[in-house]
């Protein structure tokens, strides 16, 4: 059960009233008619699928009803943070694995936080 | 290989049963093999089978990351049926059906395999007529299956709740009398004891951990246990299909949702059929160990956790109870989560990749346990010959850049 921050709420509230939207960040192609067949067929179909780090969009269905986005961890499932639409995420895999990195060097020399 | 029979059986008790041979070889992996199956669940032990059995094809290893079988395909609710509206996946998973009716005399083990039928229900006049249309497109397709009006859904199933009272009254149904269930892990078992019987190598506990490719054409894997070198490989890894196409450098069009399903308590007999419901969303069957065996759809959110939210088990058992409300006191026993590769029109990927030698067979969603001997055919076909078998061609990866989808929501709807 997750238990979600709503950035426009400004509250946790539970998983029921929240329904998840899929990859967030997707960019309709300006000019739809310019594309390629693969081009096209990228936009509508091919999601990224990450074992990690995914940044996906939910909608606050039985609250504001306004659609935001969250970064969740899809093995641990942990929300890492939520943040509103046209906003950019300020954790990504990347910013995770350099994170996790520095946490195995600290370890590897033995430094206290 | 040591055969089951009548015989063997009365042999052994004689012996207290402590002289079984074991069903497979656990063997330590060679250098090179002619075909590498990535998976050890039922569609790729399924593969190797066929591989060796039908196409000569022996030098063949599956490699397994945890044990056979641990994944979808035990966690799956064991439904089989091949009532698909389109021609394309009618004809697959007919082929399958066909090869299930005689899989446990081909794999000489028992897979209990029951054709207990399966309805599929409509509550709405839209839900009937997409029934009668699926039902006709079955009938052409030489596949069986009769409409039935909320009378006949009664006289079938006396313990459901078919009154107009009911918040979602039953109009009617799709009837599969072929249809029914097989027992999961014997599939997988009796698969890989083929398979292994016929020279094939199991690899458990061995994980892939990146693809060898020159110049466009794969020659072999890495995995935990050293390199393995092969000019054929063939993914066959349900949920972790994107992790295994993206070492590949390309996308598939997935996405892994976690899928939920849970048993009861065991009860005396009182199911004999198989019932989904794609309106109320759940589905719904009895094991022979008297346990009611029951699932929905997939949480909504990407997941390979291989467990689910509390509120989906919650709509799964208020479907249930809704439809059989004589159920609404049984205690439920275990609960458990899968990761399925959904696809966006809901049918398989069979396909070659942009890397030559390298394919996959993916995309099965919520339904790939009904397909697995078909799957593993077709897919051992395209395999050795090197060209897709003509019931595969249709499922080609490139169809979501060339339009020709294949979109089975109307037959998939609930998942399966």
């Amino acid at each position: 059960m997750f238990y979600i921050y709503c950035p426009y709420c400004g509250e946790h509230r539970e998983e029921e009233e929240f329904h998840p939207k899929g990859q967030a960040h997707i960019e309709r192609p300006k000019e739809p008619e310019a594309c390629s067949d693969e081009e096209w067929g990228n936009y509508l179909f091919f999601r990224d699928n990450p074992r990690g780090v995914h940044h996906e969009m939910w909608v606050h269905a039985v609250g504001c009803r306004k659609f935001f986005n969250v970064t969740r961890h899809t093995v641990s499932y942990e929300i890492l943070e939520t943040y509103k639409m046209g906003e950019q995420p300020s954790i990504t895999a990347d910013s995770q694995s350099q994170a996790r990195e520095g946490a195995a060097v600290s370890q590897q020399e033995g430094v206290r936080a | 290989m040591q055969r089951y029979s009548g015989f063997g059986l009365v042999k052994h008790a004689l012996s207290h049963h402590e002289n079984w041979e074991r069903q497979w070889r656990n063997p330590t992996p060679k250098k090179q093999y002619d075909v590498i199956i990535v998976g050890g669940g039922g569609h790729g032990l399924a593969t190797a089978y066929y591989l060796a059995k039908e196409f000569g094809v022996k030098n063949v290893a599956v490699i397994e990351k945890g044990w056979l079988g641990g994944g979808n395909t035990a966690r799956n609710t064991t439904i089989v049926r091949s009532n698909y509206l389109w021609d394309e996946s009618a004809v697959l998973y007919e082929h399958a059906m066909k090869l299930w009716e005689g899989l446990s005399q081909d794999l000489n083990y028992n897979v209990m395999f029951s054709q207990r039928g399966v309805l599929n229900l409509g509550h709405t006049l839209q839900d009937m007529r997409d029934i009668q249309r699926r039902v006709n497109a079955n009938r052409l397709n030489g596949i069986d299956g009769e409409v039935l009006d909320a009378k006949g859904v009664q006289e079938l199933v006396p313990i459901m709740d078919c009154s107009k009272n009911a918040r979602y009254p039953v109009m009617g149904a799709s009837w599969q009398p072929r249809a029914g269930v097989a027992r999961h892990d014997a599939v997988a078992w009796g698969y890989a004891r083929g398979a292994d019987a016929h020279g094939v190598d199991i690899l458990q506990q061995t994980e892939v951990t990146g693809f060898k490719i020159r110049d466009g054409q794969i020659y072999g894997v890495h995995t935990n246990r050293g390199d393995i070198e092969a000019k054929t490989v063939g993914c066959v890894t349900a949920g972790n299909s994107s992790v295994l196409a993206n070492m590949g450098g390309f996308n598939l069009p997935l996405e892994s949702h976690p899928l939920q399903a849970l048993v009861s308590e065991p009860i005396k007999p009182i199911l004999d059929t198989v019932v989904m419901s794609n309106q109320v969303h759940g589905y719904i069957s009895q094991s022979d160990k008297g346990d009611l065996v029951i699932g929905a759809g997939i949480d909504g959110y990407n997941g390979y956790g291989q467990r689910g939210s509390y509120p989906t088990v919650e709509h799964t058992l208020q479907a249930i109870v809704e439809m059989f409300p004589i159920f609404s006191r049984v205690r439920m026993n275990r609960q458990w989560g899968g990761i399925v590769d959904t696809c966006p029109d809901a049918c398989p990927i069979i396909s070659k990749t942009p890397v030559k030698g390298l394919y996959f067979n993916c995309g099965w969603g919520t339904g790939g346990f009904k397909a697995t001997p078909g799957s593993g055919h077709v897919f051992a076909a395209s395999l050795a010959k090197g060209e897709m078998h003509p019931i595969a061609e249709p499922f080609s990866m490139f169809r979501f850049h060339s339009g020709a989808l294949i979109d089975e929501h109307g037959a998939a709807g609930v998942a399966h």
